[in-house]
């Protein structure tokens, strides 16, 4: 069995962000750069499978040169093969944009059974690549998945569950399908030294947009749709008040204050 | 026509779910901006009743594609409709609400016709002839505006409550346009094999109150007292990603970056610090209050109100001052 992962490249929370503003990006220089988050989860889920099944994965991941952190990442978790998608052309990417290049990637990896990718990512915030990718490849979309029951690869079929409002979906698909991920389906795993050493010494795989043959028309910022006009902190919320005194007071206090908003029914 | 606006109607067990009727509030403000109209549409097995309501709620026209291979819900089958619809109609821009209901149909539509996607939209207006849509980008931390560059149609997710409900007025009809899309179960590669209702249904992006619990708890017992003092209220629990890891509470529970984005009236965060990536998930709640032993801590920064002291002290007295005030 193929199994792919796509792995995104985000700054670090914890990290102060820098703003290109006349282009309406991020600007990525200097910035501590993380894997993101929930795609650790899309990652280990490859892991398993690729124990379970047997098979081998691809790691792919869209973005600047550095991305390639990302990927080295993976290699030291012993992914098979890792692809860096990079060119100026992809800089400005919009969600479609980047659901056509990892297509194109995929693709080119050859006959992928399952794409794993995370629910969302923490910078961007769309949440919908996946879904996005599935349309694009024309392979089952599997989106929020807690759960992965079954996979067989012979007979071209997967049962996963999925979490949405309200309860679990449990869904029987045909292969290949794009799986996006949410946190709690397992507990990824780290690296060891060893590992790490390892995948230090690889060259990293870099795919243009000739490589991969898109065209350049659908990419980057000259392909997007959207394009970023504005961005703002949004206000500070304004200082509340502190209730003081004892607690049988603040207790009232605040269930009157509550009470007054004429939210509770 | 050119410039309409769309509103995606989203229903589950035959019945319209509330938010789609905010999206028709924003649509017809929208539609005013541009001269044009607010229109709706709906896939199912049966969408008869489903036009009817939303003609109430101030469509003009409702477009269906009815079919039995849309009876329950198939993201992979609502989407294909929809993009039949979107591709023949083009309106200026279609919303959808940003469940993963809405999502995945708005994301597969807009990937199949190639069309410009804003996710999560919490600000939406007509700026030079075009939609401005507004979005948290970053966890929350920044407000980002994109308009489409492209040809119309645009489509955007809309997230719940960030719109006011429109009106109801039942003497108001809409006039409804069946299409006819061909769709076999062949044709799709998913098959929803069953569905299982969560016990504890957490509906906490819907919840209009919310009493989130954080490390502070310190033990799943808290929970249980921040459960009384929810159900009292007709709220949800919602906790930190520090309470969900210390297993005292399922992940389905966590508000924050990694968590669910929420934005209830009232948002009572009870042993939380007000970590940014908690406050991320919250911080558009209407009315904040925290309630944390430490004076120093940063969500009191966020907090309309702030109660310094211990939770175990001050939720009960508040369980009973509501019981006694609601007479519950
Ligand atoms: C502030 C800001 C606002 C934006 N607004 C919009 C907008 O309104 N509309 C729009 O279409 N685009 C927008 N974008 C661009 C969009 O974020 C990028 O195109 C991004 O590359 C993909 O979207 P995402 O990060 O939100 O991915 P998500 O859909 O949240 O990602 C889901 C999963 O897809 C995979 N994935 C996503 N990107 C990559 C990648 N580069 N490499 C490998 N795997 C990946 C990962 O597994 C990830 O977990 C915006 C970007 C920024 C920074
Ligand atoms: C990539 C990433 C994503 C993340 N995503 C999320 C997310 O989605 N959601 C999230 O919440 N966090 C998230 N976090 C974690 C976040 O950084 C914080 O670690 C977390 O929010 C802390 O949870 P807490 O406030 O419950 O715990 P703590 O920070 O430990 O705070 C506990 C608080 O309880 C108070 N307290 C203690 N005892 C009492 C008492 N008896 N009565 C009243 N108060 C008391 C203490 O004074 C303290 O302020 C993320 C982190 C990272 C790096």
């Amino acid at each position: 069995m193929k199994i792919a992962v796509c792995l995104k490249q985000v700054p670090d929370t914890e990290a102060e962000i820098k703003w290109d503003i006349p282009k309406g990006t991020l600007s990525r220089d200097g910035m501590d750069s993380i894997t993101n988050p929930f795609d650790e989860f899309a990652l280990e889920e490859a892991l398993l499978t690729k124990e379970n099944y047997d098979g081998e994965i691809v790691a792919i991941s869209m973005g600047p040169e550095g991305a390639a952190d990302v990927l080295r990442n993976a290699l030291a978790l012993t992914v098979d093969e890792v692809a860096l998608c990079t060119d100026d052309a992809f800089a400005g990417s919009d969600t479609y944009s980047t659901a056509y290049v990892l297509a194109a990637a995929i693709k080119k990896a050859g006959d992928v059974d399952v794409v794993f990718t995370g629910k969302q990512s923490t910078d961007g915030n769309s949440g919908v690549v996946a879904a996005e990718l599935a349309a694009v490849l024309g392979f089952a979309p599997l989106t929020y998945v807690s759960k992965v029951r079954s996979i067989d690869a012979a007979g071209k079929k997967i049962v996963v569950e999925r979490a949405i409002e309200g309860g679990t979906e449990v869904i029987e698909a045909k292969l290949p399908a794009v799986v996006s991920v949410i946190k709690g389906i397992n507990e990824p795993r780290l690296p060891n030294l060893m590992g790490i050493r390892k995948a230090s010494k690889i060259e990293i795989p870099k795919w243009s947009a000739g490589d991969l043959g898109v065209d350049a028309g659908k990419v980057g910022a000259a392909g997007a749709s959207t394009k970023v006009v504005e961005i703002a902190v949004p206000p500070p919320r304004g200082a509340g008040e502190i209730l003081k005194g004892e607690i049988e007071e603040i207790a009232n206090t605040i269930t009157d204050k509550l009470i007054d908003l004429k939210v509770i029914k | 026509m050119a410039n309409d606006v769309w509103v995606y109607i989203e229903h589950k067990d035959g019945v319209i779910t509330p938010m789609s009727f905010e999206l028709l509030g924003i649509g017809k403000q929208l539609a005013d901006g541009f001269g044009s109209s607010v229109c709706a549409f709906v896939i199912g097995d049966k969408v008869d009743d489903l036009a009817k309501e939303a003609g109430a709620f101030g469509a003009t026209k409702v477009y269906a594609v009815e079919g039995e291979v849309f009876k329950g819900f198939r993201g992979e089958a609502y989407a294909k409709a929809a993009a039949f619809l979107l591709e023949k109609y083009k309106p200026e821009i279609a919303l959808f609400r940003a469940t993963s209901m809405g999502t995945d149909v708005a994301a597969a539509a807009a990937a199949q016709l190639g069309f410009g996607l804003c996710t999560d939209t919490i600000g939406l207006a007509v700026d030079g002839g075009k939609v401005k849509m507004t979005r948290a980008a970053f966890g929350g931390n920044y407000s980002v505006s994109v308009v489409n560059e492209k040809a119309a149609p645009q489509i955007a997710t809309v997230r719940p409550k960030a719109f006011a409900m429109g009106e109801k007025d039942a003497s108001k009809s809409a006039e409804v346009v069946k299409e006819s899309f061909a769709l076999a179960d062949a044709d799709l590669a998913t098959k929803v094999v069953e569905f299982i209702k969560s016990a504890t249904a957490v509906n906490l992006v819907e919840a209009d109150i919310i009493v989130s619990g954080g490390r502070g708890l310190g033990s799943d017992a808290g929970f249980a007292m921040l459960q009384e003092l929810a159900d009292l209220l007709g709220g949800a629990v919602g906790a930190s990603r520090a309470a969900v890891d210390s297993e005292w509470i399922p992940y389905e529970h966590q508000v924050g970056q990694t968590g669910k984005t929420v934005k209830p009236k009232i948002y009572i965060a009870c042993g939380i610090s007000g970590a940014i990536q908690h406050l991320a998930g919250m911080r558009t709640s209407d009315c904040i209050v925290a309630i944390n032993k430490d004076p120093d801590a940063p969500i009191f920064k966020a907090a309309s109100f702030g109660i310094v002291g211990d939770y175990k002290e001050i939720v009960p007295k508040m369980i009973e001052k509501f019981k006694s005030k609601l007479s519950r």
